[in-house]
This record gives C-alpha cells, sequence and structure tokens, in this order.
C-alpha cells in the first residue's frame, strides 16, 4: 500500500481546492492520520473509497474526539547575549490554541485486503452545534456511529440522512463525552470513595449542609 | 396446637397444618419469575434455570414474558437510565404479591459503570428491592442462595394479624412512580419514599 504521503497527493490531484494534511502520531503505533477540510470531506472520501489502488470500501469505525481549549508550550532554541558571550539558551514559548472537536474515520479495504487509512474531519470550535460533513451516503456503516458521535460530542453532520440521538434519550440536553460535560450530582451514597469520587463526595456533602 | 401433637398425628398420617403455612408453602415453591435480562448477568440466570443449575428444584423455572403471570423480577444487568423507566413500568404492572432481587453490582449499586453518566446508581432507587446479590456477574449458586432466602422471606411472611405482609394493607403502595427523561438526567433522580442513603459513619 502507498504511503499516506502518496495519497494525499493523489487525493489533492484528484479533488481540486482540498486542503489535506498529514496528522503526525508519535507513539509506537505510528498511525498517522489524514486530515481533511470540512467543504471537500465528501469529494476526498469518495476519491478513497473508488479509487483502483485504494478501494477503501469499508469503514469500520467512527468516532469524535474532543479538544479543550489549551496553551501549548514548545521548546525553543534561542541565540542570546548573556554575560557578554553568545550563547544558545532553550526557551519555552507558548502558543494559545482555540478548542475543537474531531470525526476520526477508519477505513479499510475489503477487496484489497490494506488498511486502515485514517480520515479526520476538524470543527472550526467546540461551541454547541459544530458542523462536519457526513459519509454516511458513502458508507452505510456510519449511520449508526455518526448518529453516537453527535449524540455524545454534538458534532453535526450535514447531509446525514437521520441525525437523532441514539444512546441518550431525545430531550437530554447535554453531550456527556466532551471533556467539560458536568454529570448531575447524585453522590449521595459512596460508601468507599477515593481521588476524583472522593472530592465529589465531599462537595455533594458540603452542598448539602449548606442547603441544611 | 403444640408440636408434640402435631408430631403425634403425623406418625398417624394425620398431617395438620396451619392455612398460613400451606398458603405460604404453596407460594414459595412456585414463584414465576419475569423473563428479562439487562447485560450478562442474565447469562448467569439462564444457566441458573438450565440443567446443570436446576432453578426448576425450587419451583422457578416458569420463566414467564408477560409481568401480569410473573411473581419475582430478577434485575439481571446494568440498568441504564434510558430503561430504568421501563424496568418501573414493568414492576408496576406485576400483580402482588411481588418480589425483586437485584442480581450483580450493576443492579444493586451501578458496579463498574457507577460514575459514567448513564447508568441508574442501583434500582432500588425506585423500587423496593427483597433481595440484593453482589457479584460481577454473581455466579448461578448466588442466585439460587438469593432464591433460598427469599422463599425464606416468603415463609416467614404472615397472612393474618396486624403485622401481615404489606400486599394485604391496600393503603401501602404496590406502584411507584415511573421516572421521566429530563433535560440531564431522570426526574426525579431517585424516590425518596423507596430509598434513603445510608449514613455512612466515619
Amino acid at each position: 500500500m502507498e504511503t499516506l504521503e502518496q495519497t494525499k497527493a493523489r487525493a489533492e490531484a484528484a479533488v481540486p481546492g482540498a486542503q489535506l494534511s498529514v496528522v503526525k502520531n508519535d507513539s509506537p503505533s505510528a498511525q498517522h492520520s489524514l486530515l481533511v477540510d470540512v467543504e471537500h470531506a465528501y469529494a476526498v472520501a469518495k476519491f478513497l473509497r473508488d479509487d483502483p489502488q485504494l478501494r477503501l470500501d469499508y469503514c469500520s469505525n467512527v468516532t469524535g474526539v474532543d479538544f479543550l481549549d489549551a496553551e501549548l508550550s514548545e521548546k525553543v532554541k534561542v541565540k542570546k547575549v548573556v554575560d557578554g558571550v553568545e550563547k544558545e539558551v532553550e526557551e519555552v514559548k507558548k502558543t494559545k490554541r482555540a478548542g475543537y472537536l474531531e470525526a476520526v474515520y477508519h477505513l479499510y479495504s475489503m477487496s484489497l485486503k490494506h488498511g486502515p487509512v485514517i480520515l479526520r474531519q476538524r470543527t472550526p470550535g467546540r461551541a454547541d452545534l459544530v458542523k462536519v460533513t457526513s459519509l454516511t451516503p458513502l458508507w452505510r456503516s456510519c449511520e449508526f456511529q455518526e448518529r453516537e458521535v453527535f449524540d455524545l460530542y454534538g458534532v453535526l453532520f450535514d447531509g446525514h440522512p437521520d441525525l437523532r440521538r441514539i444512546l441518550m434519550w431525545d430531550g437530554f440536553k447535554d453531550y456527556p463525552m466532551r471533556k467539560d460535560y458536568v454529570e448531575p450530582d447524585d453522590y449521595e451514597y459512596e460508601p468507599t470513595p477515593h481521588d476524583e469520587v472522593l472530592e465529589k463526595a465531599k462537595a455533594h456533602q458540603a452542598a448539602q449542609e449548606v442547603k441544611a | 396446637m403444640d408440636d408434640g401433637l402435631r408430631n403425634e398425628l403425623s406418625k398417624q398420617g394425620v398431617v395438620v397444618v396451619k392455612l398460613e403455612e400451606l398458603y405460604n408453602w404453596g407460594r414459595k415453591n412456585s414463584v414465576w419469575p419475569l423473563s428479562f435480562g439487562l447485560a450478562c448477568c442474565a447469562i448467569e440466570m439462564m444457566a441458573a434455570s438450565m440443567a446443570r443449575y436446576d432453578l426448576a428444584r425450587f419451583g422457578a423455572e416458569v420463566f414467564r414474558p408477560s409481568p401480569r403471570q410473573a411473581d419475582l423480577m430478577i434485575v439481571a444487568g446494568t440498568v441504564t437510565k434510558k430503561m430504568a423507566p421501563q424496568v418501573v413500568r414493568l414492576y408496576n404492572q406485576m400483580p402482588e404479591p411481588k418480589y425483586v432481587i437485584a442480581m450483580g453490582a450493576c443492579a444493586i449499586s451501578g458496579g463498574p459503570f457507577k460514575q459514567g453518566y448513564n447508568v441508574l446508581k442501583g434500582i432500588d432507587r425506585y423500587i423496593p428491592v427483597d433481595v440484593h446479590i453482589p457479584g460481577c456477574p454473581p455466579r448461578p449458586e448466588a442466585l439460587i442462595h438469593a432464591f433460598m432466602t427469599l422463599q425464606r422471606k416468603i415463609d416467614a411472611q404472615k397472612v393474618f394479624g396486624p403485622d401481615r405482609a404489606h400486599y394485604f394493607d391496600a393503603s401501602k403502595p404496590s406502584e411507584f412512580p415511573v421516572p421521566l427523561f429530563g433535560e440531564h438526567d431522570l426526574v426525579p433522580p431517585k424516590n425518596p419514599n423507596v430509598w434513603e442513603p445510608a449514613v455512612v459513619v466515619r
């Protein structure tokens, strides 16, 4: 199978205007992924599915990822004059990154027996009801999994035939897999609390005492 | 009648019992469970009803698919918040006298999913539970033990007198409010008439 860079180059050639980039994975698994812009996601995905060299005819998994607003720190070597001598000093450079949500697709080819190619779509922000493009028209197996991502992360899929909650009930307002999800306070009975649960149980106790 | 006379009579082939004993004896040996399972505990429940563990020895092999015909609800598995109203509704549809066994860590407390967003922290928050079985999942022997515990409980219930069983008392509730789906949680999150958090002394 060709490398992800080759796939990217061919997809860019096939879909004019598509902005693709390779997201590196530095862990030993080295599963690098292809980030595609929301506008051209459908065309790029169609290319990946129909291209005779790739033929990624099976979408095995769709999932969401939540990235909070974060401050990234990077070590940069800077030349500085210290005590009259020029030296190389390490400085920590801090940059702020706005949070975003991602929908991640794992694509395999059943006919050519290769994969996975990992495709990501990124939303511009974390505000409610942020849109990406649904790939359900290309792979039927995305239907329920995109509903699940919608249910738990609040990502809207444009072009999905039946976008409803799937695990939680209709009328539920929260998105429980988001990192800033606040769960209902039902820590009234914790016989053996520890760590996070201990803190929550203590907070619950304090709130009860204020009420009383 | 004292036990000595009863003993003597039984030697002569005359069996004398109280109506209450006969009534409870019949009831405890024909407890029909409602056939429904929620998660992996249900597999153990099925195993308990099959040939190897043979729940039929205790008169409980007749799993009924309708709550109208069932005496016992075995809550076998994780009760999600989406499922909880249905479980309470099924309980309400069962005729009195009815009993509940909460089987496994999830049904009694939420178990490994206790801190999850979608798991009820024990079915005893909405309906009264007669026997709790810990375990994840409990072995069929544990379910049989719960069964025998329940049989002992049924056997001890009074039919006559002021301390007779609750289901003879029309003022005692036999149905419990079904929780509604709220915006963030079930409404109400628990039924305070059924469940109060135990006071933990530290």
